[in-house]
């Protein structure tokens, strides 16, 4: 499009107003949509991995360790990188730039289930074990509400960091806000690159607001009622809490 | 315990201070001895060599800087600035002073009203374009190379045979079967999809946006089938590894796009020209196709040691 100023931030502003940026199919809106819908893939497929694994690890305790440094290895890998690989191995379309993305939403997701779940007071637990409640009764009916807040922490940090990185798809035939990024640095198009990456980051904010929301509600009201934290004697399971949480509570 | 710590960050600070102060001291003494200087100034004054962001552009830039370096010019390289848009926006401001070009685009970028299509008007176009696109920098071609590298139109051996493609003109009839795969700004560029649409009435059933600069990505989409066509550059090695065919140009889609130094002609004096204009008569498009297959390969050259090579085979410095 025609610029009417050099002015950078003036480009940006006359980019976004610009009224044939906002329709059609290469358009804001309709991109902002393609953008949530390859998150909210993104989440379900990470959920229905990170999840059950998680669930299992932190009430049964067993492979901690093959978790936490999986955790770690999975948080070291590139997601560019990775979209690049999955394409050559899996081919074009949707799925192998999603399973990219997916790396990135597991780690913090299944962290903050874990921990969330390892985090419940092992008095409760015990007590929950002496009235006789069979071992899936006390994983969803006392650890999973009590662990929640961490759980819902975790989940929040991975749609955080998926919302801002879906972006990468564009680089190999998906849209995306990330296509305004692609193509703004190629024709040296600055209103529509960094008007894009504004884009990008409200629809971040605006959906780690929605979270935040979630979290506030989905919770139990007996865990929001401002008691104190019960102290438990394991200082590693504090640990954990606070990594899961990663900052965001 | 913690009123000494508090009281620590400050001490640090002067501590930190003091130690600049000396460095600042050793520094000075560095730079005062004689020995040193003809080697940082050199004959030629300093310039910075700047690339794309493609391995192609990088090994010549490494060309140009190591042909410099070794007639004693002091040059600095930036390589993988980005695409032309940027990188000659470095140029124009000054902190990029050589830059290898494509003749053909680097015209239709500074005037995209240019017709100019064949290699010698091109390059007798080029300087009145840029003074008139950058009037404010003195911006200039040296002599150009024979090696051309322009964008292609490639097809699988079987899909040629198929359809009996050896043109463009070919494809323009069974275009609308066709998945074109290319950058994402192709569906913009006067060269791209406008371009393909008005000489050959070329219009493809889709298209992909594959960003790896006709890399793997581009060739397994072309290999695999999900995708018929796709563009890379004439001097990729895929195309002889795999025998792809390179469809002919005949209305000039693709202009001449030899390998030329776009300079700043203020900072890039009459020695370091030369320089430049013997290393343009010596390359050749297959030297380019080699060079890539070296760094680009299976081999994975670093850019700068390829070109060092090349240098050296050719009498013009290097190891």
């Amino acid at each position: 499009m025609d610029y009417t100023s050099d002015n950078l931030f003036a480009q940006m502003g006359q980019w976004l107003v610009a009224p044939e940026n906002w329709s059609g199919e290469r358009g804001i809106p309709m991109r902002i949509l393609e953008h949530l819908g390859y998150t909210g893939l993104t989440m379900l497929i990470a959920l229905a991995v990170a999840v059950p694994i998680g669930l299992y690890v932190g009430h049964t305790g067993k492979g901690r360790v093959v978790i936490v440094s999986g955790i770690g290895i999975l948080r070291a890998l590139p997601t560019l990188g990775m979209v690049f690989l999955f394409v050559l191995l899996a081919g074009l379309g949707l799925l192998p730039p999603i399973w990219a993305l997916v790396l990135l939403a597991v780690p913090p997701v299944l962290s903050g289930v874990y921990a969330g779940i390892a985090s419940v007071n092992r008095d409760t637990v015990d007590a929950a074990r002496a009235m006789g409640m069979s071992e899936a009764q006390i994983l969803f009916r006392v650890e999973v509400p009590n662990g929640l807040p961490v759980i819902l922490g975790g989940v929040r940090a991975a749609v955080l960091q998926v919302v801002a990185t879906v972006a990468v798809v564009a680089y190999i035939n998906l849209g995306g806000l990330g296509v305004f990024l692609v193509e703004g640095t190629q024709l040296r198009d600055y209103g529509r690159l960094f008007g894009g990456a504004v884009v990008i980051g409200v629809v971040a904010i605006a959906v780690d607001l929605l979270m935040a929301l979630v979290q506030k509600f989905a919770v139990s009201p007996g865990l929001r009622a401002g008691r104190a934290p019960v102290r438990t004697q394991d200082s590693g399971r504090q640990k954990a809490v606070a990594s899961a949480q990663g900052g965001t509570t | 315990m913690n009123h000494l710590s508090a009281r620590r960050p400050g001490g640090r600070g002067l501590l930190g201070l003091a130690l600049t102060g000396l460095l600042a001291l050793t520094a000075c003494g560095a730079n005062d001895d004689p020995a040193a200087e003809p080697q940082e100034t050199g004959g030629g004054g300093s310039v910075v060599v700047g690339s794309a962001d493609f391995p192609e552009s990088q090994i010549i830039a490494e060309i140009y800087a190591g042909a410099l370096k070794a007639e004693g010019i002091d040059a600095d390289t930036k390589l993988n600035i980005g695409s032309r848009e940027i990188y000659y926006g470095a140029v124009e401001e000054g902190s990029v002073d050589i830059v290898p070009e494509y003749s053909g685009n680097l015209l239709l970028f500074v005037n995209p009203e240019a017709e100019e299509e064949s290699a010698e008007e091109i390059i007798e176009a080029l300087p009145a374009a840029l003074k008139e696109r950058s009037g404010d920098v003195n911006l200039g071609v040296l002599e150009p190379a024979e090696a051309e590298n322009k964008d292609s139109m490639v097809v699988t051996p079987e899909t040629a045979e198929k359809y009996g493609l050896e043109s463009l003109v070919d494809l323009g009839k069974v275009c609308d079967q066709f998945t074109i795969a290319s950058g994402s700004t192709f569906q913009e560029r006067a060269y791209g999809l406008p371009g393909l649409k008005e000489r050959y009435g070329c219009v493809p059933k889709a298209f992909q946006g594959i960003n790896d600069g006709g890399g793997a990505v581009t060739l397994e989409a072309l290999l695999s089938g999900e995708v018929e066509v796709v563009n890379i550059y004439t001097t990729t090695p895929s195309i002889t590894d795999n025998n792809l065919v390179v469809l002919e140009d005949p209305e000039n889609l693709f202009i001449a796009q030899q390998v030329v130094p776009l300079v700043n002609l203020d900072t890039v004096n009459e020695e370091a020209r030369d320089v430049l204009n013997e290393v343009s008569s010596q390359l050749t498009t297959e030297d380019l196709l080699n060079l890539n297959r070296e760094v680009s390969g299976e081999e994975k050259r670093n850019p700068a040691d390829a070109a060092e090579d090349w240098l050296a085979e050719k009498g013009l410095g290097g190891a």
